[in-house]
């Protein structure tokens, strides 16, 4: 069966995300009053497999996050036609 | 002669200047794209650069190709294997060595001359060192920023000021402990942020990283 997957790995609480950081003041600049801005990495993709759950967390582990530094989580729905 | 193999991945650099630099140190050395095999080979080096353009994390996609099994294997063995700026990634990545490199405090990619602090000549790579003595070498990189939680990790070098002092204003990417490089347990595993082949002859600035070289290759001698 084929799903649609979003994987989103965060930075853990904490630790520093220079990339927010840059462009939260470039925000702040244009005006806006933001806070705490954080860029998260997100992948799309479709997935053919019968345990779509147990193939996204082994593609998370084995190399889409680095669970050292990240958390990550995924929504996986059945894909259209 | 000992011989060393330096690993080209897609996105490979200073591969040259690190052959270049063994050859100066005594060693034999040749360059290996990454699809080549490693078992005639008395340690390895895995060279700076951008492999795989460092698409979702610097070292990342390098550390799941198969010659990765390849250099566990020489780590394994107790053979030399040396990570430079990429290949440091690169060996955190594929849990060689312990931690993380993530881009640097300041988001900027930063090349300059920096002082380290020598922490520990019991490795392959440092024999030829004083203890605490104060050298230079170049940085060049924009995810340098080593991170682990854990405190019982084998410190070779940190970033210093030229007297040696470990101080904020000298760590320039906000590494933990102002860590510049590590090794493992047995020492013959190093991975180092800054390039010691671009430190490799007078006529660079410095001599200093020669003497990683030749450690290395005194101990594939043995």
């Amino acid at each position: 069966m084929r799903w649609k997957v979003m994987v989103v790995v965060r930075l853990k609480e904490g630790l520093n995300d220079p990339e927010g950081r840059v462009i939260g003041k470039a925000l702040k600049n244009l005006g806006y009053e933001v806070k705490d801005f954080k860029v998260p990495k997100c992948f799309e993709f479709e997935l053919e497999s019968q345990n779509p759950e147990k193939d996204v967390e082994e593609m998370c582990i084995k190399l889409l996050a680095n669970p050292l530094i990240h958390t990550y989580e995924y929504e996986i729905e059945p894909a259209g036609e | 002669m000992p011989k060393f193999a330096v690993v080209v991945f897609p996105g490979t650099n200073c591969d040259f200047e690190t052959v270049e630099a063994i050859r100066r140190a005594g060693g034999e050395a040749e360059r290996v794209w990454y699809k080549g095999k490693l078992k005639d080979f008395d340690g390895v080096v895995l060279p700076g650069g951008f492999s795989y353009a460092d698409y979702l994390r610097a070292g990342a996609i390098a550390a799941r190709q198969e010659i990765m099994e390849e250099v566990k294997e020489l780590a394994r063995d107790g053979k030399p294997v040396l990570g430079i700026c990429n290949g440091f990634q690169i060996l955190t990545e594929s849990k060689l060595l312990p931690g993380a490199l993530r881009p640097n405090k300041t988001p900027r990619f930063i090349c300059r001359w920096v002082h380290l602090r020598v922490e520990d000549v019991g490795t392959a790579f440092t024999s030829l060192y004083e203890p605490g003595e104060v050298i230079r070498m170049p940085i060049a990189h924009a995810e340098g920023n080593y991170y682990t939680e854990d405190p019982g990790v084998r410190v070779v070098f940190r970033y210093s000021d030229g007297d040696g002092r470990v101080t904020e204003e000298a760590n320039p990417n906000g590494s933990v402990f102002n860590i510049a490089g590590i090794a493992n347990g047995r020492g013959n595993v190093l991975g180092i942020m800054p390039h010691p082949e671009r430190a490799s002859d007078r006529f660079l600035g410095s001599e200093d990283g020669l003497r990683l070289f030749r450690s290395m290759v005194e101990f594939a001698r043995r």
